[in-house]
């Protein structure tokens, strides 16, 4: 694959006659770009023309979907902390991205993408393979920006990297047309954006608010901290660990948030959310100041509003103005990069253990796990539970690994029971729950932190979702592991037409293929799983290899996830089971 | 709560599509935009746009916010009818025959406020400007005399209270990043960040 046949210098010299694609290439280098997730065709093919000479630079991998690339580099941006950057063409290759670009705007992943456009000439004459692409994917990136110019090249690329991950990251979309691509113009060379004037991309942090809102902490009796993505984002995780450690406060994460922390940290007590633990989410309501990093309330994390911690006094540190009092009313706002007002509100306050409060969590964390944990991970009856799978890769990857998921009940229990160890091992579309995500995100996440294990943890649905990425990894042989946890059924969906549609199971129930012999027509390795005996021997096989390996294991198939808040019921109207329902 | 107008001032970069991305921030909620305008400002190659809405304090101070995080966008303004000196202008194209027949037009500009711009045999345009009652007040009028066309602008508004953004916009431009970014002053004091 490094096969490139002209040795070129790292970086195009300024003040040349070159063409647009040039200038492209020269800018995703300037960048420090390593990999690129793409997939050509007739718009971008300048582009990937100027890549051929730069292929032992910049490691190309070819996505068998365009999805599939837009979901590969979030997974590299996700694991790595760097810009995930794509490159498709026009037409259908830009709207196959849709979907991940949605799904890095709501879970504010940094991404990058090129898009090739017909010639500036043609546009808006519905020529072969235009699309307003532009208008199409507005409303789901953070800036997207046409090009008819060359010499807007780099000046514009500069932009979409600064913008991409400065303050609230999020995707940018750039479409290039292609007499752009191919113009010939005296390139000035690339230099970096720092600033765009219309853009503030973080609050100036002002030690006012620090000072009241670690007033309240100190004041607080049962204080409570929830945590979400944003300190991952912000690169604070130290800053995060330092003010709990001082702080003595129960901490629980966000299903964004989860592994900013290590999971099995003594302040930590669980998961927030509809399918969360009893603890963090009936406390919610206890607590008399809740205090919120980095995260964005979401309906899925709060329930009913209106049955929201309405008795505590909230504090919300958050970068983007635009969450604070957008869904919970805030006491005292903390705007901000975390990374900047953590260590100072650590400053603050006052050195604490809450030993008491946080016994009140750990006895509702005990009656779950009577009621719930124990049986999920070690069932008594034959049948295996997609629980007892995650506990079994825990003790085998000691924690280590990325887990990366997809989307249903799987996600919920391997978000529920996975140990992390080191931040960024979770990998998962949050915000906008995208079936599919799990297969390209996870080959993704491998090139990003090739050193570490990753697993991808998906259903037998989501897996037929993208699953012709499984060419991908035979091709650029990535090694990512992929457990498909198959219940005949679209579970999560299965489970609400149970508990709310009279167990009327409309289109829930879906075929699958031999999963293991697709593997190996993609010469993937595979084993199918069917009996406890032998679970962990396959899942260690699986580890040991060197290569990518899948495991397909049947599990019961009307398992259900609990605990649960219902929807439109409050975070302590949670259940720990039908019976209760 | 209640629903009130509300007339927001919006400077942004002059960028082709942007009234496509401030017009989404409003359709993707369901909100109707009463009047638009776009304009340039006093300020060299930054435009201003002019919506109104009529919507709960709530919801717009979000919408707000929302819209500023929009990289083209510099800053919004919001503003309840009191804080803002606002106008629109209407065309009216009436037969000139009825009118004079039944009634002296001097007398109808006078009482309206209304200018003649066009009169010729066949009809006569009026002209009003002012608020939405004294240009309807003239609508309803004119309906009587055979009102052929009608048309009113967008509503403009100047923010009584604010010197306009000119200072704040040169303080952005000035490419300093190291520099306390202004619209930033006002976080620290929660209501004003909406009506200042
Ligand atoms: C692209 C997409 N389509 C539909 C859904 C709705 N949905 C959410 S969970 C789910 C079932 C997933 O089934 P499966 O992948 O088998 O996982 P399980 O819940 O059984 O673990 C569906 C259909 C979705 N989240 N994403």
């Amino acid at each position: 694959m490094n096969s490139a046949q002209t040795i070129v210098p790292k970086k195009v010299s300024a003040n040349i006659q070159t063409n647009g694609s040039v200038a492209v290439i020269d800018a995703l280098m300037s960048e420090n770009v390593t990999t690129v997730f793409g997939y050509p065709g007739g718009a971008i093919m300048p582009i990937y023309d100027a890549l051929y000479d730069y292929i032992d630079k910049i490691n190309h991998i070819l996505v068998r979907h365009e999805q599939g690339a837009i979901h590969a580099a979030q997974g590299f941006a996700r694991s790595s902390g760097e810009v995930g950057v794509v490159f498709a063409t026009s037409g259908p290759g830009a709207t196959n991205l849709v979907t991940g670009l949605a799904d890095a705007q709501i879970d504010s992943t940094p991404v990058v993408c090129i898009t090739g456009q017909v010639f500036a000439h043609l546009l808006g004459t519905d020529a072969f393979q235009e699309t307003d692409v532009i208008n199409i994917t507005s409303p789901v990136t953070k800036w997207n920006y046409q090009v008819t110019d060359a010499n807007e090249i780099s000046d514009v690329l500069a932009k979409a990297f600064y913008i991409a991950k400065s303050g609230r990251p999020g995707p940018v979309l750039i479409d290039i047309t292609k007499n752009a691509q191919l113009q010939m113009f005296d390139y000035k060379g690339y230099s970096p954006c720092i600033h765009v004037r219309s853009y503030r991309p973080k609050p100036i942090v002002r030690e006012t608010y620090i000072y009241e809102a670690a007033q309240l902490i100190n004041s607080a009796k049962k204080p409570f901290v929830i945590f979400g993505q944003g300190v991952i984002l912000g690169k604070a995780e130290q800053e995060f660990l330092d003010f709990l450690e001082k702080s003595g406060i129960p901490a629980a994460w966000t299903i964004m948030g989860m592994s900013a922390v290590p999971t099995d940290h003594p302040l930590c007590v669980g998961m927030l959310g509809m399918h969360g633990n009893l603890a963090p989410n009936y406390m919610t309501n206890q607590c008399d100041v809740l205090i919120a990093i980095g995260m964005r309330f979401d309906d899925r994390v709060t329930g009913r509003l209106d049955k929201y911690a309405k008795q505590a006094k909230v504090i919300h540190l958050d970068i983007d103005p635009a969450e604070i009092d957008k869904n919970v009313k805030t006491t005292v706002a903390v705007w901000g990069d975390c990374k900047e007002t953590l260590p100072l509100l650590t400053k603050h306050i006052e050195k604490r253990t809450h030993k008491a409060w946080l016994e009140e969590f750990r006895k509702l964390n005990q009656k779950e796990q009577d009621k719930i944990i124990t049986t999920e991970l070690n069932p008594a009856t034959d049948e295996l539970t997609m629980g007892e799978v995650i506990k079994l890769l825990n003790e085998l990857t000691n924690g280590e690994a990325i887990t990366v998921t997809d989307v249903g009940q799987h996600q919920m229990v391997a978000c529920r029971y996975s140990h992390q160890k080191n931040t960024r091992s979770n990998i998962t579309s949050g915000g906008l729950g995208t079936m599919g995500f799990a297969i390209p995100a996870a080959i993704g996440a491998k090139f990003g932190a090739p050193h570490r294990e990753v697993i991808a943890i998906m259903g037998d649905g989501g897996a037929q979702m993208n699953i012709q990425e499984l060419g991908t990894i035979m091709q650029f042989k990535p090694n990512v592991k992929i457990v498909i946890l198959n219940n005949q059924f679209l579970g999560m969906v299965r489970q609400w037409q149970e508990l709310f549609h009279e167990k009327r199971y409309s289109f829930t129930d879906i075929t699958s293929p031999d999963f293991v012999m697709l593997a190996q027509a993609y010469g993937i390795n595979g084993k199918k799983v069917t009996q406890r005996s032998n679970l962990k021997d396959t899942l260690n096989e699986m580890l040991q290899s060197n290569e990518s390996y899948l495991v397909e294991v049947m599990v019961g198939k009307q398992d259900n996830v609990f605990p649960m808040v219902p929807q439109g019921k409050g975070v302590a109207e949670i259940v720990l089971g039908v019976d209760e329902l | 709560m209640s629903k009130q107008e509300f007339t927001l001032s919006i400077y942004t970069e002059n960028h082709v599509g942007l009234i496509n991305k401030i017009a989404t921030m409003f359709t993707r909620r369901k909100i109707s935009i009463h009047s638009l305008n776009t304009s340039p400002s006093e300020i060299d190659n930054i435009y201003r746009f002019t919506l109104v809405v009529i919507e709960s304090a709530e919801v717009v101070q979000n919408l707000v916010k929302q819209i500023e995080k929009l990289v083209d966008v510099f800053k919004v303004f919001c503003n309840t009818n009191d804080e803002i000196i606002w106008q629109q202008m209407a065309l009216y194209k009436v037969p000139t025959q009825t009118i004079m027949k039944d009634i002296k037009v001097e007398r109808v500009l006078r009482e309206f406020g209304a200018k003649a711009v066009v009169i010729r045999e066949d009809y006569t345009i009026f002209e009003v400007t002012g608020q939405d009652d004294e240009i309807n007040k003239f609508l309803n009028f004119l309906h009587n005399y055979n009102l052929k066309e009608f048309v009113k602008s967008a509503r403009i508004a100047i923010i009584r209270a604010n010197e306009g953004v000119h200072k704040k916009v040169i303080e952005m431009d000035a490419n300093d990043p190291t520099k306390d970014p202004i619209n930033n002053e006002f976080l620290s004091k929660k209501t004003m960040v909406f009506n200042y």
